[in-house]
């Protein structure tokens, strides 16, 4: 068990750093941070000297390599705006991503798996393709119109919610729903499609030859086995929901990492991008590392037992 | 006059992974096996899970590489998979897997699927292929005009046809059939044996039939060769191994097979399951389920010896004086 | 004496295409029952539709008694308790047919606490006896391991002590021995008749295996196209078969001893559900058939050497002269 966690974590290691190289990288070669900060009519010694002052004129090597060796040692750059440390601003800005994500993702679990599951114990009915249709319009309509939508709709003409700002919790409803439709959408497929696949197994027929009661052979023998592959999809939406988050945050002005991450990319405010990628790729990788621990627990196949003979 | 097939001490060895974190275990999938097979010749080989009979279809093929031991067609060596020589050789032992539905194309007409062969191998024109396709399609029991038809309109004895007539359209020397029959109704598993049985004679096709059902070996096969935990224990006639089984695998097995007229009680019912490559008995493989295993049975591992003229069994307890049943 | 289960008429479809055209079957107490056929003749279906276990799709109609209980159309909470509780049911595959993710022992005790009302270690007590009972070794050490942590042949014997934990009066057994290895088949067998006789308890047997079923069963029905073709005394079917496909069916297996000879196949295929031939279902593959057979469906008629047979142009045995049969009727 040991060896498996920590090889795990080893891989999850190498993939947080691979995100960052590329990011690095690429955030490099894409424009001049001093230009977009400083505006078009400064000087050139100006822009000049901010770059000397950031380093942005050494081979790239050099700094990645102090980059990297900061980061080792906890220190994760200066803001190109103003010169705070990055990660305290991205710590600051935390809170506020959580108050939208994890409702957000609550809501996902408690609307989208129990569709999927009424519509596959409802299959070929009129509710199962109600479901159905629903779920594809929660999940293929953007984010971005979907939040405006309900913008227009609650807020414009209804008037019953603000459209914009953190001040209420009124104003946190319209994002986290924004935020969270497309997930109930997602998972109501995969749950559905999850568990036709368990109640073709012969085992469910097993039990209701056994003299189950119906509802008992959907509770005990059906969702424990549908439980991995939606498990897996709840492992990918985690990072589905950051990427929300910095679509709604913008949409609904609200201060969290993801406006952050745009402000900071738009201003090429290397520092802080980088934070900010660091915390989503550790994020993404500590998830997938606790759905593969949860198969163990879910799937007795998969644990460290030999077929006895 | 040189067998047209000829293994000599084939060994294949797996690494099991037992769960996550055990260290990988290896196990000898096939651990000395020498068989031949003559021109025009069926040997069948029986055994139950853990024989390793499908593996040692796969190693005469040339597919699975075998760690020990040679495999000899006509003489000569088996190239190694994936070489130009192996794939040439391809053309002249073919194979009939068990599932016909998941050894065919769905998206090729039968057409399609029995052309193939001959593009690969570059034999004939097209006009001479379309005409080789109508020769093998009638000659294994297929109507002409099925040639259009997809493997999921056909039944599922016309579709091991096709798997047969695909194997046939090379016109190879040799055929290796794993279980051909054995996912077939009983009235169409008669048609495609009694075809099997007749495009031997035909054509003088060697043939390795692997199976567990020893009825259908005992009809098709010339000889037998019996296994139990990746090696023989016993071979010989086809018609002498099932009428008079000399080691007490073979006896229990054939006495396992439910006959009409012969009470249950008369049966031997063999204890324990079919073994564990993974963790191989001392000495003799069978004896922890053996009826008349003896001291010696536990410490020395028999080895295949001749009993008769043209029968062997590995058994220290047969001998020129034979075990009664 | 009366029996324990009679079908009478039982008739089942699927999006229209119908797969069982009338079944009749008695099954008396402690009898054994072998049902045979080819894959599709409707010897699961049979059944299943008996016990309300076809999706809700298909339609059953006809009637199914168990003793003094009608069970077609049987409300659900009525079916729970009969299934397992007096007709249980084992499957092909056992593997595959137990839950991958409950310990076994829990699923043998889920069964126990359904029908008996066992519960705790009275349950755990109950089900390790069971499980000794049909032969799993070290029974107690076993209780909680899960399902592929067994072989084929032992997983099969589980799903009998799961059958037998709610002390049935009719064990369905259906192809339990396909899926496993020869001398597992046996043990399996011998298994089954064993218990039989101990708990006296009536088998219904469902095969694609002759031989299998001539030693285990007492009486035995062949099914072709979803009807039931000829019925009777295994001696009675073994030494003389008279339906042209049960002498076909005897014909094509390979012997095991004796001159090894061609087989003698059935010509032809099963045919399909959707497209059945008018008059008799096996008409077109039979070589005895006559104009008549293409015209009327013969129907199962009972014989006066005991057995049951559906067929206007029977296989002739030199002792039987007055064959009950629809031409008769149509002379």
């Amino acid at each position: 068990m040991i060896r498996f966690i920590a090889s795990r974590l080893f891989r999850a290691g190498l993939t947080v750093i691979a995100v960052m190289t590329f990011a690095f990288v690429v955030l490099r070669l894409s424009g001049d941070p001093a230009q977009v900060l400083l505006g078009p009519d400064v000087p050139q010694s100006v822009i000049q000297a901010f770059r000397d002052r950031w380093g942005l004129d050494d081979p790239i090597w050099t700094q990645y390599l102090a980059y990297m060796k900061a980061m080792f040692q906890g220190d994760f750059g200066l803001s190109m705006r103003d010169r705070s440390p990055a990660i305290d601003l991205v710590l600051q800005r935390i809170p506020a991503t959580l108050a939208l994500t994890i409702p957000a993702l609550i809501l996902q679990l408690a609307f989208g798996i129990p569709a999927g599951i009424y519509a596959a114990l409802k299959r070929g009915t009129l509710a199962d393709r109600g479901v159905i249709v629903v779920a594809i319009i929660g999940f293929t309509v953007p984010s971005f119109v979907m939040g405006l939508l309900l913008v227009l709709l609650f807020a414009v003409t209804l008037g019953y919610l603000p459209s914009g700002g953190a001040s209420t919790w009124q104003h946190a409803i319209l994002p986290i729903v924004t935020m969270s439709i497309g997930g109930i959408g997602v998972l109501a497929r995969f749950s559905r499609s999850a568990m036709i696949e368990v109640m073709g197994q012969p085992y469910i027929r097993t039990a209701s030859a056994k003299g189950v009661k119906w509802r008992d052979v959907v509770r005990y023998h059906a969702l424990p086995n549908a439980a991995v592959p939606i498990v897996t999809i709840v492992g990918f939406m985690v990072g589905s929901l950051i990427a929300g988050a910095i679509i709604v945050e913008t949409i609904f002005s609200w201060p969290g990492m993801g406006r952050l991450l745009i402000v900071s990319v738009t201003n090429r405010d290397l520092a802080v991008v980088q934070c900010i990628l660091l915390l989503v790729a550790a994020v993404m990788v500590v998830s997938n590392l606790i759905v593969d621990l949860l198969y163990g627990w879910l799937d007795p196949r998969l644990r460290n037992t030999a077929a006895a003979h | 006059m040189t067998a047209l097939l000829e293994a000599d001490g084939l060994v294949r060895i797996y690494d099991t992974h037992r769960g996550l974190f055990a260290r990988p275990a290896p196990v000898r999938a096939v651990d000395g096996v020498s068989l031949h097979v003559a021109k025009g010749e069926t040997l069948g080989v029986v055994g139950e899970s853990g024989s390793g009979k499908s593996t040692l279809g796969r190693m005469l093929l040339g597919i699975d590489a075998a760690q020990g031991g040679t495999v000899r067609i006509n003489g000569k060596p088996m190239p190694a998979f994936g070489t130009p020589d192996w794939r040439a050789l391809r053309a002249r032992i073919q194979m009939v897997y068990q599932d016909p539905l998941s050894a065919l194309d769905r998206r090729l007409t039968i057409a399609d699927q029995l052309r193939e062969p001959l593009e690969i191998h570059r034999i004939g024109t097209a006009d001479s292929r379309n005409q080789r396709i109508h020769d093998v399609m009638l000659s294994v029991g297929l109507r002409p005009d099925q040639a259009d038809k997809f493997p999921h309109e056909l039944s599922g004895g016309q579709r091991q046809r096709v798997v047969i007539a695909r194997a046939l359209m090379t016109d190879p020397e040799l055929l290796v059939c794993d279980e051909p029959v054995s996912a077939l109704d009983v009235s169409i598993q008669a048609q495609v044996v009694n075809l099997l049985a007749d495009l031997q004679v035909e054509k003088g096709l060697g043939m390795v039939f692997i199976s567990h059902d020893l009825k259908v070996v005992r009809n098709l096969c010339d000889r037998v060769a019996v296994m139990y935990l990746g090696r023989i224990v016993e071979d010989g006639p086809s018609d002498k191994i099932f009428s008079d089984p000399k080691h007490p695998y073979t006896q229990a097995l054939v006495s396992s097979v439910p006959q009409p007229g012969r009470s249950l009680n008369s049966r031997i019912i063999l204890q324990g399951e079919p073994p564990n490559p993974a963790q191989r008995p001392t000495g003799c493989a069978f004896h922890p389920r053996c009826r008349l295993s003896e001291d010696i049975c536990r410490r020395d591992t028999p080895h295949l010896r001749q009993i008769a003229q043209d029968r062997s069994a590995a058994c220290h307890l047969v001998a020129p004086a034979t075990v009664t049943a | 004496m009366s029996n324990l289960v009679e079908i009478r008429d039982l008739r089942v479809a699927f999006d229209g295409v119908t797969v069982l055209h009338g079944i009749d079957l008695d099954v008396a107490p402690g009898e054994s029952l072998g049902l045979v056929g080819e894959s599709g003749c409707g010897k699961s279906v049979t059944w299943l539709a008996a016990l309300g276990l076809l999706p809700a799709k298909a339609s059953v109609t006809g009637s199914v008694r168990l003793e003094t209980q009608d069970l077609s159309g049987a409300p659900r909470h009525a079916l729970e308790r009969i299934r397992g509780g007096r007709i249980a049911m084992i499957f092909q595959d056992p593997s595959s047919a137990l839950n991958p993710v409950i310990r076994v022992g829990h699923q043998i005790c889920e069964a126990l606490k359904l029908h008996r009302g066992l519960t705790g270690s009275a349950a755990k007590v109950e089900a390790l006896r069971l499980m000794d009972l049909v032969g799993i070794p070290d029974a107690r050490n076993r209780f909680s391991l899960f399902t592929h942590e067994f072989s084929g042949g032992q997983a099969q014997r589980l799903m009998i002590a799961m059958a037998l934990a709610g002390e049935p009066d009719l064990l369905i057994a259906d192809e339990p021995t396909t899926a496993l290895d020869a001398t597992i088949q046996a043990q399996i067998l011998d298994l089954l008749v064993t218990l039989r006789r101990e708990m006296a308890m009536a088998t219904v047997f469902i095969s694609h295996d002759l031989a299998a079923v001539s030693q285990v069963c007492d009486r035995i029905c062949v099914m072709y196209a979803g009807k039931i073709v000829e019925q009777g005394p295994v001696q009675q079917l073994f030494d003389a078969p008279r339906h042209p496909y049960t002498r076909g069916l005897f014909d094509a297996i390979p012997l095991l001893t004796g001159p090894r000879q061609r087989l003698i196949p059935i010509p032809g295929t099963v045919p399909d559900p959707r497209h059945l031939p008018t008059g008799c279902a096996f008409a077109p593959r039979c070589n005895r058939a006559q104009a008549f057979c293409a015209t009327q469906r013969p129907d199962l008629l009972p014989q006066p050497d005991g057995r049951h047979l559906a067929c206007a142009y029977p296989v002739p045995v030199p002792a039987i002269q007055n064959t009950v049969h629809m031409q008769k009727v149509y002379q």
